[in-house]
C-alpha cells in the first residue's frame, strides 16, 4: 500500500505543533508519546499501520475548531477518527498527521419524540443512539454489524448501512442535520429537525465523504417507532441460483421484508462448527425477516412461504417463539466471528444487481480455484450487497497479497456486472486504487472538485478515496 | 436546441461554454416557473428519452432524463411497482400544461406526502449521469441501491435546478405498489390539535405514510388525514388501530375505498388547497411541531395546507408578504413557489444561506459551471 511521503518539515516541527495544540486543549486530550499513540496506528483494517504525529481528543465542537485552525495554519494533515472500526482503513494515519478523535464527545443533546429526532454528539456509538430512545419504544434504523462499537461520526463519514436497510435505508436516508467544522476551523450547521435542503443538498454530499470535507461533531438523526413485532423464516436451497430467484420473486410479489440475508455452504459449515445454530447443510440459506403485528407477520410470512415452496426448498423453518427467532439469527450474527476462528480473512463489500447473483457466485468459485483460497459468502441479498470472505493464512508469506489480488478481481467483477466496489464500508485506502475501474478520470475529477471547495489545501484525510495519482498535484500544491 | 443523445447534448454545452452562451434548460415545462426566471438559449432535454433498464426483481429502474414522468409511472405500474416519493404535479399550481419529465423532477427534488416515510426524491435516486458546464459527461452512483463508492454527487444534483449540470440519465430504487390503502379522517380540528393528532399517529407503530391537515375555510370544515398502505389485512388492522388511537381528538372515520383515498392524497400532493388562491404561494419546511405555530403567525389572511405531519406548510399569502420575516426564529427553509417577478426578485425564491454555506455553494457552482452558462441565476 503506497502512502504519501510524510512532510519532513511537519515531522521536524512536532514539538511546536504539539505545544500549540496543548494551549487549546486540556492536558490529557493531547497524546504525543509514541507509546500512547500506538493505539491509534490503525483501525479495523489491521494489515496497515502507521504512527501519527499526535492524537487529540477534543471535548467540544469549539475545541475541534481550535485544533483544525492550528493544523490549517501549520499545514498539517488531519485524520478524523470515530471509534476506529473502519474495515477500509478510513482512519489510517500518516506519520505527519494529527488524528482528531471525537470519542470523548458522546452526549445526547436533545431527544424529541413528537418530532421524531435525536441530536447527539458524534462520538456516540450507533447502538447507544437506539439505547437512548428504546425505553420509549423508538430506535435508530441503520444497524452496521459493528454497531456496538462504531461511532455515529464514522457512520456519517462512510454512509454506513446494515442488515435492515432494505426497508429503512442507510445513514444518508436517516441523517437530518449536522454540525461540522471545516478544515479552516469554521463551524457550520447544515440541515436540522426539518426535512430537505433549501438550496444545494450539502448534507447529502457530506454523508459518505469519508472525513474529507469536514469533521462532523453533532448529528440530528431520524428516530422511528419500533414495530410491534418481528419474525424471521429460514429457507434452505440446494442451489444458489434458486435462492437468488426466490429473493427476486419475494420482492416482485410486493413483500418488502426488513432483511433478507444469504449464506453459502462454506459459511454455513463454519458457523455451525462455531455457533451450533442448527442450520441445515445446504448450498444456500436465506433468512427473511418481516415486521408488524402478529396478524401482519402471519400475512407476510404466508406469502413468503408460498413463494418459497414454488422453488422447492430443502428446508423451510418458521420461528414459533422468540427463542427460535434468536436461533435463526444466531449463526448469521456469528458468521464473521466464526470465520475468524478458523482463519484469517478479508471481508469484501461489493454490490451487484440482484439478477447477477448466480453469475457472480459461479465466477467467485472459479477465482477461488484459480487463486487457491477459499471463499465464504454472507450478504444482504435484498439489496445485492455482497460480503465475500476470502480466507488466508497471515503467517504464510505472500498469502495476504494473493488474497488482496483475488479480492480486487472479485470487486472488478462486481463493477463489470453493473454493481460497485463498496456498498457500505467505504473506499478508504483499501479500494482507493480500484476507483478507476468504476469511474473514469472525469467522474473522479468531479468528486475531487468538491473537496477543493471544502478543503482548499487538501489537508483532511488526504490519501484516501482517490488513487494517489489522481490527487498528487493537489496534495503537493498544499 | 433539442439534442437526441447524451453526446450531442455534451457537444452543445461545450460549444456554448466556448462562446459563453447562456442555456435555459427545459424538460416538459410543467414547473418552468419554479425558481428565478432564466434568459438564454433554450436547451430542450425531451429528446433524451426512454427507459434503458428496468429490473422489477431488483427494484431498480434507469431512464433517460427527458422521459415523461407519466411513462415511468406506467412502466412501473405494469409490474405492480411505483416511485416511492410520490412526486407532485405542479400544473394546477402554475397553470401550465406540459408533461413533467423525470429529469425535471430530480432537478427540483420533487417529493410528495410519502416523503415522511419513504424519503424524498433524492433518497430514491441511486445514480445520475450529467453534463457539467464545460461539456464533460459525468457519472455518479449507479444502478444498485447500496453504493458508497466515492462522493455522493447524486444527492448534490437532486435539487440543484440544473445549475451544476444537465441531467441526462437517472436511476431509482423503486417500491412495490401496495395492494391496499386507507385514510383515517378526523373532522374539525384546529391547527394545534391537528398537529398533535398527526404526531400521535406518526409516533405509533403503524407505519403511517401520509399525515396532512386542511384547516377550515369559509366553505369547508377542517379535516385531518392519516394514511396507511400495504397488504389488505394489514391496512384494515392499522387503520382500525389508528381510528381508536385518534378517537380522543374528534370525530374519526376511515375511508377504505382505495380510489377515493388516493384522490384525497393527489389533492394534498398537488397542494390544491392553496393552488387556487389569489396571492403568493410559499412552501415551508419546518420541524413538524413548528408548523401550526407558523400558521398561527401567518394569521387569518393566509390559506394553509399542512403536510408531512405539520413539517411542510403550504401557504397562500397576500402578495409581497415576506414569510421569512414572519418565521422569525422558527428554523427551516421557505421557498417562494409562485409570485410575480418583482416579488421573487425582492425576496428571493430560495432561502438565503448563512455566509459560511453560501460560500460553499458558490464554490461548487463555480467549479461545476465555471462559465456560468447553466440556468444562470435560477437559484438566485
Amino acid at each position: 500500500m503506497e502512502m504519501p511521503v510524510p512532510d519532513q518539515s511537519v515531522l521536524e516541527r512536532k514539538a511546536s505543533i504539539v505545544a500549540r495544540l496543548q494551549l487549546v486543549l486540556p492536558e490529557e486530550a493531547v497524546i504525543s508519546d509514541p507509546n500512547e499513540t500506538r493505539a491509534y496506528e490503525c483501525d479495523a483494517l489491521t494489515a496497515y499501520r502507521c504512527q501519527p504525529l499526535a492524537v487529540v481528543l477534543p471535548g467540544s465542537t469549539e475545541e475541534v475548531a481550535a485544533c483544525l485552525k492550528i493544523c490549517h495554519e501549520e499545514g498539517v494533515p488531519v485524520v478524523p477518527r470515530g471509534a476506529g472500526t473502519s474495515l477500509a482503513g478510513g482512519s489510517l494515519p500518516t506519520a505527519d498527521s494529527i488524528i482528531i478523535g471525537v470519542s470523548r464527545m458522546n452526549a445526547v443533546l436533545e431527544t424529541d419524540y413528537d418530532n421524531r429526532f435525536i441530536r447527539v454528539e458524534t462520538g456516540r456509538t450507533n447502538l447507544s443512539v437506539t439505547g437512548a430512545v428504546e425505553e420509549n419504544e423508538f430506535f435508530y434504523a441503520p444497524d452496521p454489524s459493528s454497531q456496538l462499537a462504531c461511532a455515529i461520526a464514522g457512520n456519517i463519514a462512510m454512509n454506513s448501512g446494515g442488515a435492515h436497510c432494505l426497508k429503512y435505508g442507510v445513514t444518508t436516508n436517516n441523517l437530518m442535520g449536522v454540525k461540522m467544522v471545516t478544515m479552516e476551523g469554521e463551524i457550520v450547521d447544515i440541515g436540522g429537525a426539518h426535512l430537505d435542503a433549501g438550496v444545494y443538498d450539502l448534507l447529502g454530499v457530506i454523508c459518505g465523504s469519508e472525513g474529507q470535507l469536514g469533521i462532523v461533531t453533532e448529528a440530528t438523526l431520524r428516530i422511528l417507532r419500533k414495530p410491534e413485532g418481528a419474525r424471521p423464516v429460514l429457507l434452505g436451497f440446494d442451489r444458489s441460483e434458486v435462492a437468488g430467484a426466490c429473493v427476486a420473486d419475494i420482492i416482485k410479489a410486493g413483500v418488502l421484508p426488513v432483511a433478507i440475508e444469504f449464506m453459502d455452504r462454506p459459511c454455513i459449515r463454519a458457523t455451525e462448527d462455531f455457533a451450533h445454530a442448527g442450520y441445515p447443510d445446504v448450498e444456500a440459506l436465506l433468512i427473511v425477516e418481516v415486521e408488524g403485528s402478529e396478524a401482519e407477520i402471519v400475512e407476510q410470512l404466508d406469502k413468503i412461504k408460498t413463494i418459497a415452496r414454488r422453488h422447492d426448498p430443502a428446508e423451510l423453518r418458521e420461528s414459533a417463539s422468540a427463542e427460535e427467532s434468536a436461533a435463526i439469527w444466531k449463526g448469521r450474527k456469528a458468521a464473521f466471528g466464526a470465520m475468524g476462528q478458523i482463519n484469517d480473512y478479508i471481508c469484501l463489500d461489493g454490490t451487484i444487481p440482484v439478477s447477477q447473483l448466480p453469475l457472480v457466485l459461479r465466477r467467485m468459485e472459479e477465482l477461488s480455484k484459480e487463486y487457491g483460497l477459499d471463499v465464504a459468502n454472507v450478504f444482504h441479498a435484498g439489496d445485492g450487497n455482497l460480503h465475500p470472505l476470502i480466507l488466508f493464512d497471515a503467517n504464510k508469506p505472500g498469502d495476504l497479497e494473493t488474497c488482496e489480488a483475488m479480492g480486487a478481481e472479485i470487486l472488478k467483477l462486481c463493477v463489470e456486472v453493473g454493481g460497485c466496489l463498496t456498498g457500505e464500508h467505504g473506499v478508504g485506502v483499501e479500494k482507493r486504487d480500484l476507483m478507476l475501474t468504476q469511474y473514469n478520470e472525469g467522474d473522479l475529477e468531479a468528486q475531487v472538485r468538491v473537496k477543493d471547495v471544502f478543503d482548499r489545501k487538501w489537508l483532511l484525510n488526504p490519501a484516501k478515496v482517490f488513487p494517489l495519482i489522481t490527487t498528487r498535484t493537489r496534495r503537493e500544491a498544499a | 436546441m433539442k439534442p437526441k443523445s447524451e453526446q450531442e447534448l455534451a457537444d452543445v454545452v461545450k460549444a456554448s461554454a466556448a462562446k459563453g452562451t447562456r442555456l435555459q434548460i427545459r424538460g416538459g415545462g410543467s414547473r418552468a416557473r419554479l425558481g428565478h426566471g432564466v434568459t438564454g438559449e433554450l436547451l430542450d432535454i425531451t429528446g433524451l428519452k426512454g427507459v434503458s433498464l428496468y429490473e422489477p426483481g431488483a427494484l431498480t429502474i434507469v431512464t433517460a432524463a427527458g422521459t415523461p414522468l407519466e411513462t415511468i409511472e406506467k412502466t412501473l405500474a405494469k409490474e405492480g411497482q411505483r416511485l416511492p416519493f410520490e412526486p407532485m404535479d405542479h400544473r394546477a399550481l402554475y397553470g401550465t400544461n406540459g408533461k413533467s419529465t423525470i429529469g425535471g423532477v430530480v432537478a427540483a427534488n420533487i417529493s410528495g406526502p410519502r416523503r415522511i416515510q419513504a424519503g424524498a426524491c433524492r433518497d430514491s435516486l441511486i445514480g445520475v449521469r450529467f453534463v457539467d458546464g464545460e461539456g464533460t459527461i459525468i457519472k455518479n452512483g449507479g444502478r444498485v441501491m447500496k453504493n458508497v463508492t466515492g462522493y455522493d454527487l447524486v444527492k448534490l444534483m437532486a435539487g440543484s435546478h440544473g445549475t451544476l449540470g444537465v441531467l441526462t440519465e437517472v436511476a431509482f430504487k423503486v417500491l412495490p405498489m401496495p395492494e391496499a390503502g386507507a385514510t383515517v379522517i378526523i373532522e374539525g380540528l384546529d391547527n394545534d390539535k391537528a398537529g398533535a393528532a398527526m404526531s400521535a399517529a406518526l409516533t405509533a407503530p403503524y407505519d403511517v405514510n401520509g399525515a396532512a391537515h386542511l384547516p377550515a375555510t369559509a366553505d369547508t370544515a377542517a379535516r385531518t388525514y392519516v394514511r396507511v398502505e400495504g397488504f389488505e389485512g394489514s391496512v384494515k388492522y392499522r387503520s382500525g388501530k389508528l381510528k381508536d388511537l385518534l378517537a380522543g381528538f374528534g370525530d374519526v372515520s376511515i375511508e377504505a375505498d382505495r380510489a377515493r383515498s388516493d384522490k384525497m392524497w393527489h389533492q394534498i400532493r398537488d397542494a390544491e388547497a392553496v393552488a387556487a388562491g389569489k396571492g403568493d404561494i410559499w412552501r415551508i419546511s419546518v420541524k413538524p411541531s413548528d408548523g401550526p405555530k407558523l400558521a398561527n403567525l401567518l394569521g387569518r389572511e393566509a390559506q394553509i395546507q399542512f403536510d408531512w405531519g405539520g413539517g411542510l406548510v403550504w401557504a397562500c399569502v397576500p402578495e409581497s408578504t415576506n414569510v421569512r420575516d414572519v418565521m422569525n426564529g422558527i428554523e427551516g427553509h421557505a421557498t417562494l413557489i409562485r409570485s410575480d417577478d418583482a416579488t421573487a426578485k425582492q425576496l428571493g425564491v430560495f432561502q438565503p444561506e448563512p455566509a459560511s454555506l453560501a460560500k460553499i455553494s458558490a464554490g461548487l457552482r463555480s467549479r461545476f459551471d465555471p462559465h456560468g452558462i447553466l440556468n444562470p441565476g435560477r437559484m438566485g
